[in-house]
């Protein structure tokens, strides 16, 4: 097929070219075409090598190969919208035109008919739902990353790049800390300290030498923001260490990565080659005479190794494992010395609040929650994928207008889930609530590290909780037992619940255990693990005793508590039911309407899936 | 300087003087106040980790592990109110709901913290029911015999081994509920990776790592303590020999002992078969004509070396003689002995096997 398509432009083109050359000789015109081409790692999975591999063929064949290289098919990272990867831009005479789905196979029809003949393919074009996706939005993170190519440092520097640092290293130590801690930044890797604070406290700790370590070890599952950031915009990180490490006095800079994000790494290590050919990192930067190094640290990947002391551990090439506080890392950090540990996220808001100055930082966002946040929307919604929001924004404007509202029409916004395995739910009920720091921790979540994931009617509340406590009883590193034994008791009996033989008693002792668990543990991880099963008792705790008392999973997730019944009315009496039942349950004679024998279903919904009528249910 | 400065510090309603450096646990025992602990050992540093010693700290909404949270001035204390006796139990309870809970043949039977703390506490294995580790029991080690069943990850071996030690033969591997102390790749612990000094038995609160030695030799009250120094180096370590129907069975660490706070190497600790071999010598010997041995007083003896000394010296001169000391002398034979070569040989020829 591809073949097939592949000769006919060939054709087109040569008469085109040779009987028109009026208005659409601006097609070869280089000046006037730019492809974007999403090359994060969703558009990477999706296949944009491909797509950009396809764009250079067909623009050779169209004669266009000398005009077209790879100034023109530029490589930018994710902005966010990945359910529909691979998109490209095809911007032509300044307007811009989006496509959304992209394959390979049909690059040669954009080609020919948008960028030869200048009318763009509107079937493949992103819809409606692609700009209610970006309007409520304010990107100030993820627009860079949309928008320059991250591997080349002067593509950032285009956008005023390396400007905030060269301010800040003008400026006295101190002031560099006021400004930060007038913008009001707080921490994004989940407790949401002040970072301004943080850096005070550190430059305040006289030993030396100090460090200033960058945490992208992201280990929420389903976060991919920092990855993002990085593989977009690895830069705007690297400018942010280097404003910090100047602010508290550090002259080396780690960022613990985990290995699993090989393509951000990658970018990393050509990025920081690239500042320090540029003289950003190195001797006497900006000839201010502070010196700054970075190196990269790979982990292993363990979520634990996200949490502050569990990572210094593992840097300093011990066992991930938290210690108490105090001291803290700002006194008795990295080999013992004064350490700033801040996630990517927080750092690469430092360049803008550099250049653009505390007040206009401090002017987005809420009360006492300032700038924007990334969350990695996903679930039962309709447009899922990385979003930028300003902080206080609602709930609802997340859900139904940057999210295009439910997956399903048929279903309902039943809860939000926040924060990760860290976080609580949010019932449909609370859905005008603001998204910032104090309006999340007092309904019983938190931000975490930005995970927000939408759940409708048909998510079970008892088996979404017991999916975050596998994780983190998985995750626990076995330091303390309230955390090593206490999520695995707990996630036993969520798994008796969902199983069909829960106690009467089962919920009261999960929030027993719960509340001791969170108020023992040493560090977040435990303090946090049992949020999810709170939260959901709190709100849905119906939910549980049905499981329970009913033996019913109101929404029919939990298999074993399924019951499957023949609808007598809809039934056609065609017996296939019968015959792929594994253990004889259905009675049936030819002409006879079908009936189940409970006491023989072994719950495996063969019959549900044979059923041509959906008499079953 | 630090580590001077006074801290008040009100524990119980009990007014201490605390150093700055000190935490609460430290203050407390000072005073006297018993704070439940299964990770922690005075010879480590502060682990945080069974989280049994939590207290409630005034002003401070959560509780607070008294092990590793240094005291601040006017800082006060209540080591014990309904909801931390609640999270004891709980925490004791999770223990045992992964414990063989098999006391009755478990070597350490009456010298076990968690035995002791369940009693306490008056809680069992019922309340949490659910998976249990069923573990084989590992007797790859010479000396030190690991049943990991009975293991509560209190980390205290790992850390004996690795900060008193270290050896570092040993860390927690795994995660999550399959976390325990283990070697690398969980080889076994042999000649290649362990020092075999029983430091880890010495620490563990429970019947996880015990002597092999003393296995099913008799329970603990049933021995005699005998406090004694170490005989093979100068150094004078303490520890206890156990005694039961007038025979050494096995040696436990003293804990109190000013030199070795209860540390040990593989001789102290393992090395005391000796006592009762059938071939240990017993009185000097004296080797006759026909090159044979024969028992001997210590008068009968020290008289033979007299004179063989005296006769040497008058023959050859008083160089040609020396003394030749052992290192499980103590520094006070050490001094003694090269005194009698300069005093009595009268030349400085002494020499000692530890020297190298
Ligand atoms: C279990 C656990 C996992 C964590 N994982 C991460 C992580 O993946 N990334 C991150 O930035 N912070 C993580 N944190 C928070 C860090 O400990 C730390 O607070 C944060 O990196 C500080 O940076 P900030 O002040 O810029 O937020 C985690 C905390 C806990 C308790
Ligand atoms: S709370 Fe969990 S993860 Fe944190 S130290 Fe304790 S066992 Fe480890
Ligand atoms: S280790 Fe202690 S609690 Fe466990 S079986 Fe032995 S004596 Fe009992
Ligand atoms: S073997 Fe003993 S000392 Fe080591 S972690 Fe287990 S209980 Fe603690």
């Amino acid at each position: 097929m591809a073949e097939k398509k592949k000769a006919k432009p060939k054709t087109k083109t040569t008469t085109r070219s040779k009987t028109k050359p009026g208005p659409k000789a601006k097609g070869p015109d280089v000046e006037g075409l730019t492809i974007r081409v999403c090359v994060g790692t969703g558009g990477l999975a999706a296949g944009s090598q491909e797509v950009i591999d396809s764009f250079h063929t067909e623009l050779k064949a169209h004669g266009l190969e000398a005009a077209v290289e790879k100034k023109c098919v530029n490589k930018t990272g994710c902005r966010g919208f990945c359910a529909k990867d691979v998109l490209v831009d095809v911007i032509l005479d300044g307007s811009t035109s989006t496509y959304q789905r992209v394959r390979p196979e049909k690059i040669s029809r954009i080609v020919e008919e948008h960028i030869i003949n200048g009318r763009p393919v509107e079937e493949w074009l992103v819809g409606p739902d692609y700009h209610t996706f970006h309007d409520k939005q304010t990107k100030i993170l993820l627009k860079q990353c949309g928008q320059i190519d991250p591997e080349d440092i002067n593509a950032y520097i285009g956008i005023g790049g390396y400007e905030g640092a060269k301010k800040a290293l003008s400026l006295t130590e101190f002031e560099v800390i006021e400004e930060v801690k007038k913008s009001g930044l707080r921490g994004r890797g989940g407790a949401g300290f002040l970072t301004g604070l943080k850096w005070e406290f550190c430059s305040m700790s006289r030993a030396t030498p100090k460090y200033i370590i960058c945490n992208a070890d992201e280990g929420d599952p389903g976060a991919f923001m920092d990855r993002s950031i990085i593989e977009g915009n690895p830069h705007s990180v690297i400018e942010g260490m280097i404003i910090g490490g100047y602010a508290i006095g550090a002259n080396t800079g780690y960022i613990y990565i985990r290995a699993e994000y090989p393509l951000a790494i990658e970018r990393l290590k050509i990025a920081i080659d690239e500042a320090t050919k540029k003289g950003f990192i190195g001797k006497d930067i900006f000839e201010s005479g502070f010196d700054f190094e970075i190196r990269i640290k790979e982990g292993a990947g363990a979520f634990i190794c996200g949490e502050e002391t569990a990572l210094i551990a593992s840097i300093e090439g011990k066992r991930g494992m938290p210690r108490s506080k105090p001291p803290f890392p700002v006194n008795k950090g990295l080999r013992g010395k004064p350490t700033v540990i801040n996630n990517v996220e927080t750092l690469s808001n430092l360049p803008s609040i550099m250049t653009k100055g505390a007040s206009w930082f401090s002017s987005i966002g809420s009360e006492q929650s300032k700038g924007t946040k990334v969350f990695a929307l996903t679930g039962r919604i309709k447009n899922t994928g990385l979003i930028e929001v300003p902080m206080g924004i609602s709930l609802k404007e997340i859900i139904y207008d940057i999210g295009g509202g439910m997956e399903k029409k048929n279903r309902k916004l039943k809860a939000v889930q926040t924060g990760g395995p860290s976080g609580g739910c949010i019932p449909a009920s609370h859905i005008n609530m603001p998204v910032d720091y104090e309006s999340l921790m007092r309904i019983g979540s938190m931000m975490g590290s930005g995970g927000m994931v939408v759940m409708d009617d048909a998510t079970c509340m008892v088996d979404m909780s017991k999916f975050f406590i596998s994780f983190t009883q998985s995750e626990s590193c076995g330091k303390c037992v309230p955390c090593r034994i206490g999520t695995k008791r707990m996630l036993e009996i969520l798994t008796r619940i969902t199983g069909g033989s829960g106690k009467e008693s089962d919920i009261d002792l999960l929030i027993e255990i719960g509340t001791d668990i969170k108020l023992s543990s040493l560090c977040g991880l435990g303090q946090s693990a049992p949020n999810p099963v709170l939260s959901t008792i709190n709100f849905f705790r119906k939910e549980y005793e049905s499981h329970i008392k009913k033996g019913i999973c109101p929404a029919g997730v939990c298999k074993a508590l399924r019951q499957y019944v023949i609808n007598a009315e809809a039934c056609k009496m065609c017996g296939k039911c019968a015959r792929v039942c594994p253990s004889s349950a259905v009675i049936w004679q030819p002409k006879q309407k079908a009936v189940i024998n409970k006491s023989k279903c072994v719950k495996c919904g063969a019959c549900f899936d044979a059923c041509p009528f959906n008499s079953i249910m | 300087m630090p580590g001077k400065k006074i801290k008040k510090v009100k524990i119980d309603g009990r007014r201490i003087a605390c150093e700055k450096e000190e935490t609460i646990l430290q203050a407390a025992k000072k005073a006297g106040i018993e704070i439940p602990t299964l990770c922690h050992d005075d010879r480590l540093e502060p682990y945080g980790g069974c989280r049994l010693c939590i207290v409630e700290v005034k002003g401070v909404g959560r509780p607070l592990p008294a092990c590793t949270t240094p005291v601040t001035n006017n800082m006060e204390v209540r080591t014990e109110n309904d909801t931390i006796k609640r999270i004891r139990k709980n925490i004791i309870s999770l223990l045992l709901s992964n414990h063989p809970n098999d006391c009755m043949r478990c070597e350490k039977t009456g010298d076990c913290a968690l035995q002791d703390l369940a009693y306490r506490y008056d809680v069992d294995g019922s309340r949490f029911e659910g998976e249990k580790w069923d573990l084989p029991v590992r007797e790859d080690n010479p000396f030190i015999t690991y049943e990991p069943d009975k293991c509560i990850l209190c980390g205290r071996c790992v850390r004996i081994c690795n900060e008193v030690v270290m050896a570092g033969t040993i860390d927690l591997v795994g995660r999550g509920f399959n976390s325990m102390p283990d070697t690398a790749f969980r080889k076994p612990r042999s000649l290649d990776n362990c020092e075999f000094c029983g430091q880890c038995v010495s620490t563990c609160p429970t019947g996880a790592l015990t002597d092999k030695k003393g296995r099913g030799k008799g329970r603990t009250y049933e021995m005699k303590k005998v406090r004694t120094t170490c005989s093979y180096c100068g150094t004078g370590c303490n520890f206890d020999l156990n005694v039961k129907n007038g025979k050494v069975v096995k040696v436990t660490s003293a804990y109190d002992a000013p030199v070795n706070y209860g540390n040990l190497c593989i001789k102290g600790r393992y090395g005391y078969d000796f006592i009762h071999n059938a071939d240990r010598i017993k009185t000097p010997l004296i080797r006759k004509g026909d090159d044979s041995f024969h028992e001997a007083t210590w008068d009968e003896a020290l008289e033979l070396i007299a004179d063989k000394f005296s006769g040497l010296m008058k023959k050859y001169g008083n160089k040609t003689v020396g003394a030749f000391s052992s290192s499980r002398c103590t520094n006070e034979e050490n001094f003694l002995i090269s005194k009698f070569a300069r005093t009595v040989f009268r030349n400085n020829n002494v020499d000692n096997c530890a020297r190298v």
